[in-house]
């Protein structure tokens, strides 16, 4: 177990980069989704999609409401049933299996605490199902509280808790089983910014700590990325990327995954080249060049995109050396200060926005760069990626 | 000063609103209570009305001081006295409290499945409880003479069936009764239940059902406790009118049938013993004060 290991003070790093058992060949998937369709009368919420998931991995699903991250994640602890396909979990076939014989425990969106029972009640109401002995049952509810650090509020009732201590109970029950996977469904999304972000790193260490493997479902980019180590982006039932947050962000696979993650500038256009392991892009309109080193995913003559990040676009008042490659020129539309940054909108000739952020490293007195003012845009060869779809 | 005139105006508006409520309560239950108190504490005679003293206002406060002097409690007395009253209590106790069992019995399943039927099809299977209020209460319960008495509908068809050689003699008896009281209060029961049944939220069963525990165990776990308000109020509604029931005794009930409704009658009417009569109800009256303190007291922990 890693949690054994896992001395205290000594940070998560060396767990967490070792760890990537998706690139071992020899790896056994632990979750294993084969061919997956799920309908719902004429709606096909999951649509033939396979997935492995590893052991003590902590894996999210994401996309937008409706995507079918809920639905798979309910057909693992059996509330859904798949229509065709099959659930694997650690060599064992779920499909038929009632969701009370499952070895996994879900921490549900609106928490699901038993109104009626308080805390330790609540805590305990698994472990007096699997019928263990009263001592054993007093011993792990107490290590529970612990955990949580909710040892104070073992004999309040529900009602009587904030939202975070809800929450804190709600997954200090669905730990209590020791179960072979946790699944979190939404399980910040009703806590206040700052206690969803303090919450992300407690979460991430419990799952460090306990060697367990958690399945989180969210439509919220920024937590899948703080707290996962792979990220599935799905949309109309079908996994559009499965990669690491950082792979996620810095290639993704397609528009949909660049533009749900985070901001992105994207310019259309042609390969005209992909000599040398770099692709020319012909942009539409401005006939701007674009240059990417890229692996071979584009071919010459293709219909592509140019994806940029804005943090990734330098502004400047001074055309570049050479204004023909890697560089667009516009006037400044609009300024959205934020305090740490400033994201500038510049209007290009053809009406199209390109957005480029500036970090603000000194306080703001004077804008050098303000509205109207005619700007030049530019980034490196590695700044961006060439996406077909 | 317009702002003053206008704000008592609304503190009297506001005074008028509450306190219509209350005189509706003085008039129509405050004033005849203590009528019915008043007689109670009177003295049965020949005369109309028939009972003394019968209170003269208008002659002055000290012949009407003469007059209240006359009050006495011997009705009271005199319950405790004949077997026949406290013997009627207690079979209507008894009536009341295994009637409301049965429909409790009855009416939990019958709410739970409306609970959990589609959601097009509530409303329809809630105007289907409500659909009997629209005939008349004592039209119904003759109804059940038709079904129940021994050349009924129900001893015809088995009879016609086989079942039986002899028409049953289900009516009139206390077997009857017990079948009226379910029948006529089993809507009391399922609207309150049905109530509580459709709030419960269904993650709570599947988190039960995550946490390992199967349907049936979830049902008396989960469900059975969070629909006890509604169990409550069900039993109350259905216990409080049940214990002081006349009108299906009387028609469905055989001489042998004692309960407490039947018996204030007979004295009222039969006897036309108004002092023992109004004592008998007075007494009545104090037996639910309690359940239906028990229950006010319930609801106030469930708005909790």
């Amino acid at each position: 177990m890693a949690g054994k290991s896992l001395s205290a003070g000594k940070s998560l790093g060396p767990i967490r980069r070792a760890f990537a058992p998706w690139n071992d060949p020899a790896a056994k998937p632990f979750i294993q989704f084969q061919n997956v369709t799920k309908n719902f009368g004429d709606f096909t919420a999951v649509d033939d999609l396979s997935l492995n998931i590893y052991e003590r991995e902590f894996f999210a699903l994401l996309g937008p409401s409706g995507c079918g991250k809920t639905t798979l994640m309910r057909m693992i602890a059996g509330f859904e049933e798949p229509t065709s396909g099959h659930v694997m979990l650690d060599g064992q076939d779920l499909v038929g299996v009632p969701p009370y014989r499952r070895p996994t425990n879900m921490m549900f969106q609106s928490y699901a605490l038993f109104p009626h029972m308080n805390v330790w009640d609540n805590i305990a109401f698994g472990l007096k199902q699997d019928g263990m002995p009263k001592p054993e049952i007093a011993a792990r509810v107490d290590e529970m509280l612990a955990l949580v650090k909710l040892e104070k509020f073992a004999k309040r009732k529900p009602h009587q808790l904030s939202g975070g201590q809800k929450q804190r109970v709600a997954l200090a029950r669905s730990l209590a089983k020791k179960p072979k996977v946790l699944l979190l469904d939404e399980p910040l999304g009703a806590l206040d910014k700052k206690l969803r972000e303090e919450t992300q790193f407690e979460l991430i260490d419990l799952q460090v700590k306990l060697g367990m493997t958690f399945v989180i479902v969210t439509h919220d980019q920024e937590e899948a990325m703080t707290v996962a180590d792979r990220i599935a982006v799905m949309d109309q039932g079908k996994i559009v990327q499965i990669a690491t947050p950082a792979e996620i962000y810095e290639q993704p696979n397609s528009r949909y995954v660049a533009d749900f993650i985070g901001d992105i500038n994207l310019l259309e256009g042609h390969i005209s080249s992909t000599e040398g392991g770099v692709a020319t892009l012909d942009c539409v309109g401005t006939g701007a060049k674009v240059q990417v080193i890229q692996d071979g995913g584009a071919k010459l003559g293709d219909h592509a995109w140019f994806a940029v990040r804005p943090e990734k676009v330098t502004i400047s008042l001074t055309p570049p050396a050479d204004p023909s490659i890697n560089a667009v020129t516009g006037e400044v539309w609009d300024i959205a200060y934020l305090g740490d940054v400033s994201i500038y909108h510049v209007r290009l000739a053809t009406g199209a926005t390109v957005k480029a952020t500036i970090t603000n490293t000194t306080r703001l007195v004077e804008r050098p760069i303000t509205w109207d003012d005619k700007v030049w845009l530019t980034w490196s060869r590695d700044g961006g990626v060439v996406l077909t779809r | 000063m317009a702002l003053t005139d206008r704000s008592s105006g609304h503190s009297r508006l506001r005074w008028l609103v509450v306190a219509i409520p209350y005189l509706w309560l003085i008039l129509l239950f405050l004033a005849p209570f203590l009528i019915v108190v008043k007689i109670s504490l009177s003295t049965s005679a020949i005369a109309m009305p028939p009972y003394t003293p019968a209170l003269d206002f208008t002659a002055g406060l000290g012949a009407l001081w003469e007059q209240i002097k006359e009050f006495t409690f011997d009705n009271y007395v005199f319950l405790t006295e004949d077997a026949l009253y406290w013997e009627s209590y207690l079979s209507s106790l008894k009536i009341a409290v295994i009637s409301t069992f049965l429909v409790l019995l009855i009416g939990y399943p019958i709410a739970y499945g409306m609970a959990r039927a589609r959601k097009e099809w509530r409303t329809t299977l809630l105007m289907l409880v409500i659909l009997p209020f629209w005939t008349s209460f004592l039209i119904r319960v003759y109804a059940w003479i038709g079904i129940l008495k021994p050349e009924g509908l129900l001893n015809q068809l088995l009879l016609y069936l086989g079942v039986i050689s002899e028409p049953l003699n289900i009516m009139p008896s206390t077997l009857a009764v017990y079948i009226g009281i379910v029948y006529s209060y089993l809507p009391f029961m399922i609207l309150p239940l049905y109530a509580t049944l459709e709030k419960l939220d269904e993650t709570l069963l599947e988190a039960a059902a995550d946490l390992g525990c199967p349907p049936t165990q979830a049902f008396w776990k989960i469900t059975f406790p969070l629909s006890l308000p509604g169990v409550i109020a069900g039993c109350f509604l259905v216990f409080i009118p049940a214990m002081g029931e006349f009108v299906i005794p009387d028609l469905l009930g055989g001489s042998d049938t004692l309960m407490i409704g039947k018996t204030l009658w007979a004295e009222f009417f039969s006897n036309r013993d108004w002092p023992v009569s109004s004592a008998v109800a007075v007494v009545l009256l104090a037996i639910l004060v309690v359940p239906i303190m028990l229950f006010q007291r319930a609801q106030k922990k469930a708005a909790e």
